[in-house]
């Protein structure tokens, strides 16, 4: 866990305003301990994330909010597949194939 | 206590130019320069810091990746963060739309899909029971099926029954409408995939979507609702006057070519055109017959000679108004 200032020396080509304004966008979202801002490991993945999106796939400030939140809705839903991946794998092997037997297979659907 | 970054080492400002990072480098080397500092070994630690920091922010590349995080002070290769791990870890659920989900009720699971209804009260045993049991609470409308369709030109012009084989065994019957165009869409309601779950009425089907394409045809174009077509007429045709045969989107039609024709003369077959309905009103194009004087005699003496006297009689300028009238040079034409 850093603070505000150690993120911004960890980042020096990032710019303290733009870093402060990625915060207030809501793209990244600290905790924020006795009135200041702390950032987790994730927060400093998602800042490499965000810089990485920014210079590799040319995502200026506009399109940005579209491409976090779509990754957002990405990872939630793999967290939600995982969970239940988790559940089905716990149940007993009965149960396992009736789900497997449910499934439609691949390509069975649409044209 | 955090290390000091490159720029602090040297003190010079992140933004600083090549130009400042070396006079403050050249400055701090001279001031803890080890020869110049015998038996301090504090000069000798800041003199190595110096030249470290100074290796990393003199050159583009390196001040470059230390400024995006990629390597530390030392230069070393930072440990790059992938986002995944962390997206999907503990700490992840702070940046997902809808925070943390209770899935330990399935109801939000199928909430996710459409399943409408409040999940208040259902305890998870019962939610998920109600799920399976009856087979109702999980509904999952069909997918669309998207296909296309290659129609020929008069079966857009006029519509018709098209057969769409999805395979050996399945197949749409699809009906074109008059006047359909290129691209458009037509949409088979519940031709689509099957539906899921729903209960005993079940979800609904997807639908087929079909978009129309429309083969060019030889020498029919379309205008709208209007058709034009091209058509060569004989030198006589054209000068003396006939009736010919014309073909249309419905079938052939006798039309009259008036005395002294010319190629470009446009003559118009008043509802020969598309005739569809458009929001509830019925509308209908028009044919458009463009005229071109075919000569068709090729080398023909009896022509060639009865043309010299008619043209000393006729004297004629085709070209006039296309600049100058009197040529300034020859050049010899040849047949291509």
């Amino acid at each position: 866990m850093i603070g505000f200032d150690e993120l911004a020396r960890r980042f020096a080509g990032l710019d303290r305003v733009e870093l402060t304004r990625w915060v207030e966008n809501r793209w990244l979202l600290p905790d924020e301990e006795g009135g200041h801002w702390v950032f987790r490991e994730v927060d400093i993945a998602r800042v490499e994330l965000i810089l990485d999106i920014r210079r590799e796939c040319a995502v200026d400030d506009e399109a940005m909010p579209l491409v976090l939140s779509l990754l957002d809705q990405l990872y939630s839903l793999r967290r939600q597949l995982r969970r239940l991946s988790d559940a089905l794998e716990a149940q007993p092997p009965e149960v396992q194939a009736a789900i497997r037997h449910a499934l439609p297979k691949a390509g069975q659907r649409g044209g | 206590m955090a290390t000091q970054t490159p720029y602090e080492v040297l003190g010079v400002k992140p933004d600083a130019s090549a130009d400042d990072i070396r006079k403050a480098y050249r400055k701090l080397a001279k001031e803890f320069h080890p020869d110049l500092n015998p038996g301090k070994p504090a000069a000798e630690a800041r003199f190595k810091a110096v030249t470290a920091a100074h290796d990393i922010v003199s050159d583009p590349e390196k001040r470059a990746r230390y400024d995006r995080g990629e390597i530390d002070e030392s230069g070393a290769e930072r440990p790059r963060y992938s986002y995944r791990p962390h997206a999907e870890g503990a700490q992840g659920w702070k940046y997902q739309p809808h925070g943390e989900m209770d899935m330990d009720d399935l109801d939000d699971l199928f909430a996710m899909f459409g399943r409408g209804g409040g999940r208040g009260g259902a305890g998870s045993a019962r939610g998920a029971r109600g799920a399976q049991g009856a087979g109702g609470g999980f509904a999952m409308p069909g997918p669309d099926r998207h296909f296309t369709l290659t129609i020929d030109f008069a079966e857009a012009a006029t519509g018709g029954k098209k057969r769409l084989a999805l395979s050996p065994e399945e197949w749409l019957d699809v009906t074109i409408p008059p006047g359909i165009e290129q691209g458009q869409i037509l949409r088979l309601k519940g031709k689509g995939g099957p539906g899921v779950g729903g209960g005993p009425q079940g979800a609904p089907p997807g639908d087929a979507l079909i978009e129309v394409l429309v083969a060019p045809h030889p020498f029919f174009r379309r205008d709208g609702d209007d058709i034009h077509v091209e058509l060569p007429v004989s030198l006589p045709e054209a000068v003396i006057g006939a009736r010919v045969s014309v073909p249309t989107v419905s079938g052939p039609v006798t039309m009259t070519i008036p005395k002294g024709s010319d190629t470009g003369t446009r003559l118009r077959l008043r509802g020969k055109g598309i005739h569809h309905k458009r929001g509830g009103h019925e509308t209908t194009g028009d044919q458009y017959v463009t005229l071109k004087v075919m000569i068709g005699a090729g080398d023909d003496p009896e022509l060639a000679e009865f043309l010299k006297t008619w043209a000393e009689k006729h004297p004629t300028d085709p070209r006039r108004g296309m600049g100058s009238a009197a040529p300034s040079g020859a050049a010899q034409g040849t047949k291509s």
